[in-house]
Parts: C-alpha cells; structure tokens; sequence
C-alpha cells in the first residue's frame, strides 16, 4: 500500500514527536526557544564534520551541539554581554564556519536542502534505530531529572533551597537538546527543528490547565502533526519538514478558539 | 540548653558580596530544632542575603555555613513565576516533595485555603498565594522552615493568625524556623532569639534583651522597645473589630 520509504519516515517522526513533546513545553516553559535555534545552527557544522571525517551524524551533531551549549555556559558566565547576543553570536558564526567547511569538501555532494528542511526519503532503518533508542534514553533521562528541572523552571532559589541541584538539572536538559536536535535533523531540517520543539507545545499551552496535561497534548500534538504532514509531504511532493511543521502550526490555530471559548466563559 | 545535635543550620562570621558590595557581612547565628530565630532591620539590611547564604542559595560566601538538615521548607521573600506554566495549586504543592492527597488538604487547611486546591496559581490574590507558599512549605513537615516575610499581603487578622500557626508548627514538629520580618510586633512575642540586622549584627538576643539595646532604639526609634512592653499587655485579651475590648 505504501512504499517502504512512506513506512519508515512515518515510525521515524512518530518517534521524533514523542520526544520533542516533554522537551517542547520545557522549552516553553524556560523561554528556550533562541538557544533550540542556536543548537540546530550548530547542527550544520555537526554534519559537515560528520561528512568529512566520515563519522556517524546523529552522534557528530550531538557532540558538536553539546560543545556549542557548553561555550555558550562560559561565555555566559565569563562575558558581560546578554544572553541573547551570545546566542546569536554561536548560531550565526556556527552556522558560517559550517557553510564554509562545506565550501571546502567538493568532492562530496551535499543535499543542502535535504539538511535544511528534511529529508524522508533519506530516513534508513539504522535512523530509526537512532531516533527509537536515542529517544527512549532521552525521555528515560528527562523523568530522572523532572522534578529537579520543573521546580527550577517554576522558582529557581525554591528548588536550590529545598535541595534539589538546579544547576545540575539545568545542564543535563542542555545535553538532552543537543540530542534531541541530532537525532531529529534528518526528519525536519536543521532550520526546522525548534518549530517541531515548540509549535506542538504551543498548541498544548492553549488547552491545558496543568504541567502533565501539557505535556501529554504537546506529544499528541506532535503525532497528529507528524501523520498529517507526512502525508500531504507524500501527497503534494513537499519537503517533509515544512510539511510536519506546517500540520503543527494547522492545529495550533485550531488551539486558538479554545482560548477565546475559555476568556469568553471567565467573563 | 543547646546541645550541638539539635543545630539544625550555623553561620559562622558569614557574609556576601556582589560586585565588590558587601550585602551582608559577619553574621553568625544559630537555629536549633524548635526554636524560632527571627531576623529583623531595615531595608536592605541584608535580611533576606542572610537567610539565602543559610540556605545554601549562595554559595561563594565568606565564612562557614553548617547545615545539618535535608529537609527544609522555604517561603521566599519575592516569587515571580511564569505563567506560561499552566500550573495549579495543586502542583504547586508537589513541586519539591511528592506529598499524598491528605497530607496536601492539611496543609492547605491550616492556612485557609483549602478552596483554592484546583485554582491556577496565576489567579490568585497576593494574600492567597502568600498563603499558599506557606502551606507548601510547612507540608513537607521540613526540619528547618526558613520564612521571608511570610504574611505580607495577609490582612490584618489573617497575619496574627498565621503568625500563631507558625509558633504552633514549631511546636508540633519540632522543627526550627528562620523567620524574616519587620513586623516587629508580632517578631517579639513568638520569637526565641532575634537578630538585629543593618548590613552586620547590630545586637542579637532574647526579645526583651534586643528591645532594651540601644543600637536597636537607635535603628527603630524609641517608641520600637515600647512595643515589647505594650505586647505583654495584650495577653489576656483581644479587640474586637468593633473596637470592644473581650477577656480570653
């Protein structure tokens, strides 16, 4: 009925969608979205090494978005300059220094589209592998570190009073972005990938009145998105990243008149 | 007496510094299982500084800090929450601990705002919320209750109220608080020990010792030692919001 290719992108973006679900609304919720961006930025550099030194992509995209969000800690602490030009600064010159090494590795032909946007056709059975355990470690890591990470998101000095390390949550959620984002580039796109993280989490924020709810809508939400956008993707021949994040961003404005039923109601 | 067993957190000489400013410098205090030791001095008299290095929320601090509890519950001074998180009472009340349904009304109970369990924390008046973080904190049952200005926003007859189950949970659980205000009213009659703060120690003892130190007249005004002798009136009777006097 549908090609293997069809099969294999459906159970990888299904896959995606139920990680960047949790990870989505915590980027919400700690206002993240900039830093998603700089580490998919980063990405491209991620794919070029990982081209160039023939080298696994996830795992390279991993290790250089890690390095990337780790810089971005000490300059932070080291620099006087705000958070969110530092944060343009990485994306940005990342970004370039990618371009450029890509400049230099003629000798191999570069799908630059397919990294930008996403490629289901490109999706292997080793990918899904990656996105399936990489995930499940992913998600395995997020519960050990919930509590911690969600009473610092809702009140830092509480957390750090009441004895459950901050900062230590806050560093491992920093290397689970930087997973989340290698093993979902070849889904979405490296341009894509925080659209994936929040738009879903968005769309949960119009429709919930509590942490877990959201959570559990933004990974629906994420699914929904994934099966709508890989089916008109197959259907129109678009890329499969716009498609999914397009479906996201469908279901997003669905969200909204459940906001204005509920203003409506409190007054 | 104090037995070192019963220290529950000791500065020694500590104090912190941003940028080269002292906050608050050379503060030593204990608080033992439960006693109540209560903070008092004027704005930005490094109060809440104090109360943080105690709580291990700063760290690069001169001194020592000596805690021997896991168990704390901490009201803070100032809560700014995002309210992009959609977040109930409820949740609220598990942020730190996972606590059973019961455990959770009762604590909400004893501050009076068992109706609000399901309400968003962002709808909340200030008045609630304050005492919603104090349920929070004294749910947990914590060894060590650190208070910042726990009642601020409580209307008049809720503030004694609540000042009366703080001295009351220092009883029930054994447990000691840290207690910041400047309600100095209220911080003389319930209080073990107070500390007078303006940037150091100005004086530190029993109330009516602080009271009668003249660093303290001299930071509060003199009428401010008269308020330990006028509180010890009030014992035996309460005014009526008609303006009666009743005999308890």
């Amino acid at each position: 009925m549908f090609d293997d290719f069809f099969i294999r992108a459906l159970v990888a973006g299904l896959g995606v969608a139920i990680v960047t679900g949790p990870l989505g609304c915590f980027v919400i919720w700690r206002r993240l979205s900039y830093f998603g961006d700089t580490l998919s930025h980063s990405a491209l550099l991620g794919v070029t090494l990982a081209y160039s030194m023939e080298f696994n992509i996830a795992l390279s995209v991993f290790i250089i978005s890690s390095l990337i969000a780790l810089t971005l800690i000490h300059l932070q602490k080291r620099t006087n300059l705000p958070g969110d030009a530092l944060l343009g600064l990485l994306a940005h010159s990342s970004l370039a220094v990618g371009l450029v090494v890509i400049g230099f590795l003629t000798f191999i032909r570069f799908d630059i589209m397919g990294l930008l946007f996403g490629d289901i056709l490109a999706v292997t059975a080793k990918d899904i592998f990656i996105i399936w355990v990489g995930g499940a470690l992913i998600l395995l890591v997020l519960k050990l570190i919930w509590k911690s990470l969600f009473a610092s998101t809702v009140n830092y000095e509480l957390a750090e009073a009441e004895g459950l390390n901050p900062d230590r949550a806050k560093a491992i959620f920093t290397i689970l972005m930087a997973g989340i984002i290698a093993i979902s580039i070849k889904m979405v796109g490296l341009l894509l990938i925080t659209g994936m993280l929040i738009i879903p989490a968005a769309m949960a924020r119009n429709i919930s009145d509590s942490p877990q709810k959201m959570v559990v809508y933004s990974i629906i939400g994420g699914l929904l998105s994934v099966i709508l956008g890989l089916f008109s993707s197959l259907e129109f021949n678009t890329s499969s990243g716009p498609s999914i994040i397009a479906a996201a961003l469908f279901l997003f404005i669905l969200s909204l008149f459940n906001i204005k039923q509920s203003i409506k109601l409190k007054n | 007496m104090s037995s070192d067993q019963n220290i529950l957190v000791k500065l020694k000489d500590a104090g912190f510094k941003i940028n080269d400013k002292w906050l608050v410098k050379g503060v030593s205090l204990q608080v033992e299982k439960g006693k109540i030791v209560t903070l008092i001095g004027p704005n930005g008299s490094g109060k809440s500084t104090t109360a943080k290095i105690a709580l291990g929320i700063y760290k690069k601090i001169d001194g020592s800090v000596e805690k021997n509890t896991d168990k704390i519950g901490y009201v803070p001074q100032k809560i700014s929450i995002d309210w992009t998180l959609p977040l109930r009472v409820y949740d609220f009340m598990l942020l730190t601990e996972n606590l059973d349904e019961e455990t959770i009304n009762n604590a909400l109970s004893l501050t009076g705002v068992t109706h609000l369990k399901n309400k968003n924390l962002g709808d909340l008046s200030g008045g609630e919320f304050q005492r919603v973080l104090l349920a929070r904190a004294i749910s947990k049952k914590p060894e060590l209750l650190v208070l910042d200005e726990p009642v601020q926003g409580v209307d008049f007859t809720g503030e004694i109220a609540l000042y009366e189950l703080i001295k009351k949970i220092s009883d029930e659980l054994n447990c000691g608080i840290l207690l910041i205000s400047h309600d100095l009213h209220t911080v003389m009659s319930a209080t073990d020990h107070v500390v007078c703060l303006n940037g150091h120690v100005c004086c530190s003892g029993s109330p009516i010792d602080v009271a009668k130190n003249n660093e303290y007249k001299a930071l509060f005004g003199e009428q401010a030692s008269q308020i330990l002798s006028r509180y010890e009136h009030r014992h035996d009777h309460v005014h009526t919001s008609e303006g009666e006097i009743k005999k308890n």
